[in-house]
């Protein structure tokens, strides 16, 4: 999978899942002010990114301090061995 | 203590026949059926009733996804009929948080559908790192309740009884008992269903459910009947907005009618078969509470499901505090039986019988059982002047309930 293909399965993932529109979904969106994910939201976003890529995140420490889109990317990317 | 009046000001419904009240008292009058074929039955192995009453046109969608995770069916139907009821009485979106208002509202069950969604999920493999949040608030049994309260700020007592068929005559009840003694100035009560085969399937291995008429769908259920061979399982929801008469006045809503007295009584003889003495037992003390005699009352709305037992026991009963004095109908069979919804569903149609001064015929009574005679069965509608009218819902488990309604009159 390229690094483009991770972010769209993540986007379209949460897209999906939280019915939200496309065009807000930007890197720098924060999840709960930009997005309006609230804490239940993030406990099924894990549940969604585990279903999409096949990892298992729940217990990670990093997962607790996304904020932003982009954060999910970055984490996302790092746990698929794209980036760091 | 002096008790307060209590008054119906607003009506939601969502049912087989229609999305709101309009449609479902057109529907009533018109003789319509929500009776329906499910295909979907057949895939269940054993089970012999091919039919239902289902709700038709409903997007779940028009709630946002942040109260609608939380929903099931029901909970959707129970917070669509919740505005309708609000939006009917011109309740003051302003009082919605200020703990005046409550909410009563129960169903048989938390939803079997998402219930059975997530074992059929979870015994793949026993995990469940699968489940989402929303899930345990569509299984709770408080659901409908807490989701209307939660989407609508409602911010007085919420409570969530649950009595099967007798759910939301209870809660109607519930409501009335808490604005009579002040507790809250106002109440969204009432009770929801939702459509599932595991229903069909709890009065069919029962020999309850009806089976031979899986042809010819409007034909059953058939209350009273000679050929009626019992329930058609219906979904939807029924809410009633009841407020204290004095307060009511004072805002200036529209009362629709009253309602003057209410009974529960439990009926130890069976948990599943009914006890003509313990029915007519609950009428007398609905009566008592109402302080009326049999002689007040102008119609009597049966529950009369359409199963072999029931009716004959009802219509006993009946006879026993009403002769052939008093017309007697039953709405099943245009709405099949609505379980927990089915209270609140009828008694809107009583509502409207009040305005239209109009008494609506029980749909496929064409033959009375014998065993069904001596009360007045009323096989036609027939406009007459009605006020008072005395509605019975029974409940498995031995839940009787009895409601009585008045028109009211600004006097």
């Amino acid at each position: 999978m390229t690094e483009a293909e991770v972010i769209e399965l993540i986007d379209s993932s949460l897209a999906e899942e939280f019915e939200l529109d496309r065009k807000d979904m930007v890197p720098e969106a924060n999840i709960y002010e930009d997005l309006g994910l609230d804490s239940l939201d993030t406990v099924d976003m894990v549940i969604v990114l585990e279903g999409a890529f096949a990892f298992k995140i729940r217990e990670e420490e990093a997962v607790r301090a996304i904020r932003k889109l982009e954060d999910i990317h970055h984490f996302v990317l790092s746990k698929t061995g794209q980036n760091s | 203590m002096e008790l307060n009046s209590v008054v119906v000001t607003g009506v939601g419904t969502i049912s087989p026949l229609g999305n709101d009240f309009s449609q479902l008292l057109d529907g009533l009058i018109a003789g319509r059926s929500g009776v329906c074929e499910i295909t979907e039955l057949e895939q269940v192995g054993g089970l012999r009733s091919r039919l239902g009453a289902p709700v038709k046109g409903v997007d779940p969608k028009q709630i946002p996804r942040k109260f609608r995770r939380s929903m099931s069916n029901m909970s959707v139907y129970a917070y669509l009929a919740s505005q309708q009821a609000l939006s009917m009485a011109d309740y003051p979106k302003g009082q919605l948080g200020s703990g005046d208002l409550g909410v009563v509202i129960g169903s048989t069950l938390g939803s079997t559908a998402t219930s059975e969604n997530f074992f059929k999920d979870y015994f793949r493999d026993y995990s469940l790192e699968r489940m989402r949040t929303g899930l345990f608030f569509q299984m709770m049994g408080h659901s409908c309740a807490a989701n209307v309260a939660q989407s609508l700020g409602i911010t007085g007592r919420v409570f969530a009884p649950s009595a099967a068929c007798a759910t939301s005559s209870q809660a109607i009840g519930h409501a009335y008992e808490q604005i009579a003694m002040g507790r809250q100035q106002a109440i969204l009560c009432g009770g929801s269903e939702e459509f599932h085969p595991l229903t069909v399937a709890t009065f069919d291995i029962m020999h309850a459910a009806s089976t031979n008429f899986n042809q010819q769908p409007e034909m059953t259920p058939r209350p009273f009947d000679k050929r009626r061979d019992g329930i058609v399982c219906g979904e939807g929801c029924g809410v009633l907005l009841l407020e204290n008469k004095i307060s009511a006045q004072q805002r200036g809503a529209n009362i629709l009618a009253e309602v003057i007295g209410f009974a529960t009584a439990s009926d130890t003889s069976s948990i599943a078969s009914p006890d003509v003495g313990a029915m007519a037992g609950c009428m007398q003390l609905a009566l008592q509470d109402a302080g009326l005699t049999a002689n007040d009352i102008d119609y009597v709305n049966a529950h009369a499901t359409g199963t072999d037992v029931g009716d004959i026991a009802e219509a006993e009963a009946i006879a026993q505090i009403f002769s052939t004095r008093v017309p007697v109908s039953s709405l099943k069979g245009h709405l099949g039986h609505t379980l927990a919804a089915s209270g609140a569903l009828e008694l809107s149609g009583c509502i409207g019988m009040l305005q239209q001064q109009q008494l609506i015929g029980t749909l496929n009574l064409d033959q009375v059982d014998e065993r069904c005679s001596g009360i007045a069965h009323l096989q036609q509608n027939c406009s007459q002047p009605v006020r008072t009218i005395l509605k019975n819902n029974f409940a498995m488990g031995g839940i009787n309930t009895t409601l009585i309604l008045r028109s009211y009159l600004n006097d």
